[in-house]
């Protein structure tokens, strides 16, 4: 099974949730894998401490220009939407890799065939093990914008054999888009703020176009306001789980502990959530 | 030679525009005969590479100098590809910079003075 931790607005706790969902569910004993694709700020292993034993480096195609070859026609150039190839007078042609989709496209409209591709590492992925935890970790180069291919190649690794828990990025854009996709359940976790809740819209606006069962998680409940309650409530939307405004849990969260560790009382708060997301999927 | 200042009108009067990729507008000044012309930045609300087209665009119009406020990494790439001459930290109106430059009063940039997305704006 495999279950995404998202949220519209950020920092609202999906890193939390996700590694305690995880943790608890090893110690029943069970294969959990953690895939971490908040490739652009990962954090999950702040958490989960994992012992890494592999990393890989991960690529992309880039053009790769011949000059010699390059007839100055300009047709890369014109077809390239993110400028990531640039013809300069005559047969100047710059190449920008960190700004290439790898579309492809300048290749194949290149009358010259002087346009090869060659691979650019845009980042890595981390292969560990943390207690029962297998840890998988995608890590973006900084500058770079292939988010959604480095998402991917993270979300290749997962097994079947395992509970895979997805840490989402922010949002409701590609990189969540492709995170999301084909997983089994989405936790969207909010706050209870009028911020929390715009997002929160958005977010559920996303997982319904996708077709994908979801509950909502109400992090740091007792702050703010009611009116994410009455929205879930309207919408018929399950809150699966209400996390108190805990300053210990804070505190927790601030040296890198996690809430399973060191506050026992909220231990059943997280195995109870695994056991009410495989509820609803049988029934 | 012929320059381009970027500026956010398309008069003589009007200002520098602090951005180079996101400029409103191009003003071209061949500094020998004084002819003036202004071509509209396309590239103004552009997703990205904003300042790379905008790069494109200038040396198309056969300028050897482009005159403006901030310019990043990969627009100096290019402009200092293709051979022109880049200023930056330019402000005050399209007429005065040119007068700047005639004079010889300003220094020629050694590379980009911002980071990439820095006019974006949002």
């Amino acid at each position: 099974m495999k279950i995404a931790i998202a949220s519209g607005k950020g920092g609202t706790g999906k890193t939390t949730i996700a590694v305690n969902l995880a943790a608890s569910y090893a110690r029943m004993g069970r294969r959990v894998q953690y895939l971490d694709c908040d490739v652009e700020e990962p954090n999950g292993h702040i958490f989960l401490k994992p012992k890494i034993d592999l990393s890989q480096i991960v690529t992309v195609d880039v053009p790769q220009v011949d000059l010699k070859k390059c007839t100055g026609c300009g047709k890369c150039s014109e077809i390239c939407q993110y400028s990531a190839i640039v013809h300069l007078k005559e047969n100047n042609v710059l190449t920008f890799e960190q700004l290439c989709h790898s579309c492809g496209g300048c290749l194949r409209v290149c009358p010259a065939d002087a346009i090869k591709q060659k691979p650019l590492n845009i980042g890595d992925i981390e292969f560990g093990k943390t207690g029962e935890i297998d840890f998988i970790g995608g890590k973006l180069y900084i500058g770079y914008v292939r988010t959604v291919s480095l998402i991917k190649e993270v979300k290749r690794h997962i097994r079947q054999d395992s509970l895979a828990i997805i840490d989402v990025p922010p949002g409701t854009s590609c990189p969540v888009v492709e995170a999301v996709k084909g997983v089994d359940f989405v936790l969207l976790v909010t706050e209870p703020t009028p911020f929390g809740l715009n997002d929160l819209k958005i977010a559920v606006g996303l997982v319904r176009e996708m077709n994908l069962p979801f509950a909502v998680i109400i992090n740091r409940y007792g702050i703010g306001d009611d009116e994410v309650e009455k929205y879930c409530k309207t919408e018929n939307i399950e809150i699966a789980l209400k996390l108190p405004d805990d300053r210990r849990i804070a505190e927790a969260y601030s040296v890198g502990k996690m809430i399973v560790d060191v506050l026992p009382e909220y231990k059943k708060d997280f195995s109870g959530l695994y056991e009410s997301v495989s509820q609803r999927l049988k029934g | 030679m012929k320059i381009a200042i970027t500026s956010t009108g398309q008069t003589l009067d009007s200002l520098v525009d602090e951005r180079f990729g996101r400029a409103a507008y191009f003003s071209i000044v061949d500094t020998e005969t004084m002819d003036f012309s202004v071509i509209e930045n396309e590239n103004v609300a552009a997703a990205g590479g904003a300042g790379i087209s905008s790069a494109r665009a200038v040396i198309d119009t056969g300028a050897e100098a482009v005159l403006t406020g901030n310019c990043g990494p990969n627009a100096e790439r290019a402009l200092s590809a293709a051979g022109v001459k880049l200023y930056t930290g330019v402000t005050g109106t399209v007429s005065e910079a040119l007068e700047l430059f005639r004079n010889g009063k300003l220094t020629e940039a050694d590379g980009p003075n911002v980071q990439s997305h820095f006019g974006t704006g949002n």
